[in-house]
């Protein structure tokens, strides 16, 4: 009979407050307490200040050791192992093959849910996720690598009328946060590559920067005018919107900033 | 003015006259004479004493060249001759004959329009014959026919004219035979050489005399008459009569294309960009006012002048000060000095234009195969292929350990100097790989990094480089998965047939699959590769392809660099030795990709394909090639049981064998492997009687019972556990 199990757990958007009960409860009872900042990383907090809240030591994971789970899956025959992961545990990760391999080898997982940037950004904007198509995420170019495939979600998502979540490349290790204006830049270029008339200076689209903060940073505007603000501090967010419900439309203008102007040429007829 | 600066003036004044120009290589077997010939040449047109020609070799400047009687580097060399009244400024390329240094006969091939192949008169066409005959036809380079060393059939062997009359008749019909076998298409029957037309020259490069049948009739000299004079032991009246440079010199003008007429063929040959337009056009035409387009064929460390870069122009004009970009690098380079050279002297001229050859310095980024261009944009000239690969390694070490960055600049230098030495440096160990193309070859780069450029070093015993492959095509598509388990890539892998292998490897398929996708899948589906496969090819690696054979797959397209990269990997080090693989068709069959391009990134993706294709090949019989030798060796009757058992101790097949008066002449092959040594060990078994040569023949598969063996030996050596890894372990 096994006494080990793997609880997956959600730390929430951007700091140690957005630890739930449930979640705090359920780490105390392990004995023992990993952690992946990789995926997504909680910019508000420190890895101090979550032990501090959880009363345990954290052993931190690269993407190399989360991926090769072995050491993980060991641990968790025998002992109660909290993995804990920023957002929701699994929204935009890959970490369903960790919890797979753990069932194939009898050991029990749960997952502790908390709030994610894929509900989150949609709720600050006043959009509605009914509208949403396929999320996307936006890569760093890397030497042989620049893929364009989020421009063509974004393509498939307008044409259906929908709204585009883009997700912003995060590589912790290198302390590298993407912001919004290389993404815009990136869309831009994309656009260079593909020409398909989809994304240009005078598209529209919403930052959001910070969400689950005191004070998440709004605004949507086209890519021109967002291109020259600063948005601060990671992490940061695009939204490119589809056909806007009037509902929508009155939310960008009065909570995201968007020019009435603007809002006037979006309203349909 | 004394004459050779004369002359450097009168060849600057002829610079841009284009019909006036013909760029010529001197190629033939080891020791027939090339070297004694081209600088026979430029005495005769005063770029240096008669008296020191043919004995001081200037063209083997080099002094383990003049040490060891050899030449290692092809050398070039500028002068004027006068025919019909008009003066012709003649760019020549001595070459060297060992097949050691093959690689800058056919790097000097893209050079030149012609090409002056010699042949000794006493031991004819020899198998270095041949090669360098396929070098210079397969770059559409017009070869005329040079037979040397005549005075020894005169004086050595005694022949009556008769004899000779037969004997030059059957080197001159081997050598058409080679012609015909691997002229082009469009030269067939156009470019053998005939004694009526003057294509064919006789004569002795050390005597300085020559003759040709358009000198016959100008003189009135006959073969009866030379007879006399050799048998007189007078050489030096026929000199006087038919000087050498004089009667070649005039079969050069007169048979082989100036620049103009030459680059309207060679271009579309050598260059695969837009011939109708800008550099494309101008290099048809072999303009000078077009853009600057330069083939770069070598490059030499001279020890005032740092790297200079030699090498062809075929269009626009370079001189001092110019800004120029060396394609495929960031960022442009100023020439500094422009050259014309005579052996090791550089000759400086304000400019070299459209036609020439030109010896530059300043263009830093350039490495022997460069194309230098004054358009960053240019589209770069075909890579030149040499016909085979270094198959000798070395562990190169310095003997004090602060010598160690100093080495690493050495050996950096030397392969830059020579493109058939491969550098691997191994930083953390401080051991250095050096490959090369035979133990003359290393030995002799040993010597440079000690004598010339001072560096105390230990190496190790030679050993071959050896090469993998499989014997079947995989029984299952084997699938690898990246690390995040959300991507799989599934492989197959099968030995590519014969036919493919030879078109890479003669440089007939563009490697740039992006711009010449249909013309890639036209010539491989020609080879009889199945249409899918074929059309599917998006990569090359040396003698490998990788075709994508997947149908309709979301966002394959994006990860097809990363594969390409993990293919390069793979061919480079393949999973039974670690040795470079060849002979591979890797078919990407399906793939499982993540929905978002974050999760099958290069972190993803890479590691994916690699263990693939290692897979692929574990499970489909791999084998280990070894690098063979072909063996010939001339031998006296009485000394044959010497030499046959030297060659039986050394897994050699006797392939042919022919008695010729008192010799016999055994065509062997033996694995370069065991070949190691035999220079010294015939030596002594034979007293030195014994004549012979070797040539490199590409690699076959090590016999079953030494398989694993070697690849154990092979394993340890490289500090890896001594099995391969099982399928299993690429499963991931
Ligand atoms: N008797 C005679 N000897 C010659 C003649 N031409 C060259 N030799 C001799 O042949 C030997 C080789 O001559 P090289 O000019 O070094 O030959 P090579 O072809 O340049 O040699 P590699 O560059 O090493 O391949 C030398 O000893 C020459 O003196 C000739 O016409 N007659
Ligand atoms: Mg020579």
């Amino acid at each position: 009979m096994q006494k080990g199990q793997l609880i997956f757990i959600g730390l929430g958007l951007y700091d140690e407050t957005d630890l739930s009960v449930k979640a705090i409860q359920e780490i105390k009872t392990c004995d023992f307490v990993y952690a992946e900042f990789y995926t997504s990383s909680l910019m508000g907090t420190t890895k101090d200040r979550i032990e501090h809240i959880i009363g345990k030591p954290i052993q931190l994971l690269s993407r190399e050791e989360t991926e090769n789970n072995e050491n993980i899956l060991k641990r968790a025959e025998n002992e109660a192992v909290a993995f804990l992961v920023g957002g929701d545990p699994m929204t935009a990760t890959t970490h369903l093959d960790l919890r797979l391999s753990a069932i194939k080898r009898g050991i029990p997982t749960r997952i502790i849910h908390s709030s994610s940037i894929v509900t989150a950004v949609p709720g600050l904007l006043g959009l509605q996720n009914y509208k949403f198509g396929r999320t996307t995420t936006l890569a760093y170019p890397e030497k042989n690598y620049f893929p364009v495939s989020p421009y063509h979600i974004i393509k498939e998502n307008k044409e259906r009328g929908l709204h585009t979540l883009v997700l912003l490349d995060i590589q912790a290790e290198k302390k590298r946060y993407m912001t919004a204006n290389e993404g815009l830049q990136l869309l831009l270029q994309m656009e260079q590559k593909v020409e398909e008339k989809i994304i240009n200076d005078t598209t529209v689209a919403c930052v959001v920067a910070r969400a689950g903060s005191k004070n998440p940073f709004l605004r949507a505007d086209t890519i021109k005018s967002l291109q020259s603000i600063d948005f601060g501090p990671p992490l940061h967010t695009i939204v490119i919107p589809g056909n806007l419900h009037f509902m929508e439309l009155e939310a960008l203008v009065t909570i995201a900033g968007l020019p009435n102007k603007i809002a006037e040429t979006m309203q349909k007829p | 003015m004394g004459r050779k600066e004369d002359n450097v003036k009168r060849a600057r004044d002829i610079m841009n006259k284009l019909d006036y120009i013909r760029n010529i290589d001197i190629a033939a077997h080891i020791d027939h004479g090339k070297t004694t010939f081209s600088d026979n040449l430029l005495a005769g047109c005063g770029m240096m004493s008669e008296e020191l020609a043919g004995k001081q070799l200037v063209l083997d400047y080099d002094e383990q060249e003049q040490a060891r009687g050899i030449t290692i580097n092809a050398a070039c060399a500028s002068m004027v001759h006068s025919f019909r009244e008009k003066e012709y400024l003649i760019n020549l390329i001595d070459t060297p004959g060992h097949v050691d240094f093959g690689g800058d006969v056919t790097r000097a091939m893209r050079a030149v329009d012609g090409c002056i192949v010699l042949v000794c008169a006493v031991e004819g066409p020899m198998p270095q014959t041949e090669t360098v005959v396929r070098q210079a036809l397969r770059e559409k380079v017009k070869p005329v026919l040079f037979i040397n060393k005549v005075d020894r059939l005169i004086n050595e062997l005694r022949l009556t004219p008769p004899e000779m009359q037969q004997r030059f008749i059957k080197i001159i019909s081997k050598f058409n035979e080679l012609v015909d076998k691997m002229v082009p298409e469009e030269f067939k029957g156009k470019w053998n050489v005939k004694v009526e037309d003057g294509s064919v020259a006789f004569g002795s490069a050390f005597n300085n005399w020559a003759i040709s049948a358009p000198y016959m009739k100008k003189t009135g000299i006959s073969f009866k008459d030379i007879y006399d004079y050799c048998s007189k032991n007078d050489q030096k009246s026929i000199a006087k009569k038919l000087p050498i440079h004089e009667v070649v010199l005039d079969m050069v003008v007169d048979h082989l294309p100036s620049p103009k007429v030459a680059q309207k063929y060679r271009i579309p040959h050598i260059w695969r960009g837009d011939l109708e337009h800008t550099v494309g056009k101008s290099m048809m035409e072999c303009r000078e006012d077009g853009p600057l387009a330069l083939m770069v064929t070598k490059i030499i460390i001279d020890p005032h002048a740092g790297e200079v870069a030699i090498g062809r122009m075929y269009s626009g004009k370079v001189e001092r000060g110019q800004d120029v970009y060396v394609i495929g690098m960031p960022n442009a380079n100023r020439i500094q000095q422009t050259n014309l050279m005579v052996g090791a002297d550089k000759i400086p001229v304000d400019y070299v234009t459209a036609g020439n050859i030109a010896a530059v310095t300043g263009i830093r980024d350039a490495i022997a195969g460069s194309t230098v261009s004054s358009d960053p944009e240019m589209e770069p000239f075909e890579r030149i292929v040499h016909i085979s690969d270094p198959v000798v390694t070395v562990a190169v070490e310095a003997k004090n350990t602060k010598d160690l960055p100093k080495l690493i600049e050495v050996l950096r230098l030397i392969s830059k100097a020579d493109p058939s030495i491969q550098i691997e440096i191994d930083q953390q160990t401080g051991e250095n790989l050096m490959s090369g193309m035979g133990e003359l070859h290393l030995e002799i780069t040993e010597y440079r990094i000690r004598n010339e450029h001072k560096v105390d070093i230990v190496t190790s015993e030679p050993i071959v480089v050896y090469r993998e492959c499989v014997t079947k095509k995989s029984p299952y598509k084997f699938e690898g998965k990246s690390p995040n388990k959300h991507n799989r890539f599934y492989i197959e892998v099968e030995p590519l047939p014969e036919n493919v292998i030879k078109a890479l490897y003669n440089n007939e398929i563009p490697q740039n699959v992006k711009k010449y996708k249909k013309e890639v899948a036209k010539i491989l589906q020609d080879l009889g590769m199945d249409k899918d496969a074929a059309k599917g090819v998006f990569a090359f690696n040396k003698l490998n392809i990788i075709a994508d054979v997947t149908k309709g797959i979301q966002h394959l397209f994006e990860t097809r660099e990363l594969i390409k990269e993990a293919f390069d990997e793979v061919m480079k080090s393949g999973p039974i030795a670690s040795e470079p693989c060849q002979g591979l068709l890797i078919s990407l069959v399906d793939a499982k990709l993540h929905e978002d391009a974050i999760h099958r990134g290069p972190a993803q993706v890479i590691p994916a394909a690699r263990n693939a294709i290692y897979g692929a090949i574990i499970i489909s019989d791999p084998v280990l090639l070894e690098p063979m030798q072909k063996v010939f060796i001339s031998t006296p009757q009485d000394l044959m049981g010497d030499a046959s058992r030297e060659l039986n101790q050394r897994r050699a097949i006797v392939r042919d064998m022919q008695v010729e008066g008192d010799l016999v002449n055994i065509d062997a092959k033996a694995p370069v492997a065991d070949m190691f040594g035999f220079a010294s060990a015939i030596r002594s078994a034979t007293g030195g009687r014994v004549l012979w040569n070797t040539e490199n023949m590409g690699f076959e598969p090590l016999p079953r019972s030494l398989q694993d063996k070697i690849i154990k030996l092979i394993r340890e050596r490289k500090g890896l556990k001594p099995e391969p890894y099982p399928p299993e372990y690429y499963m991931g």
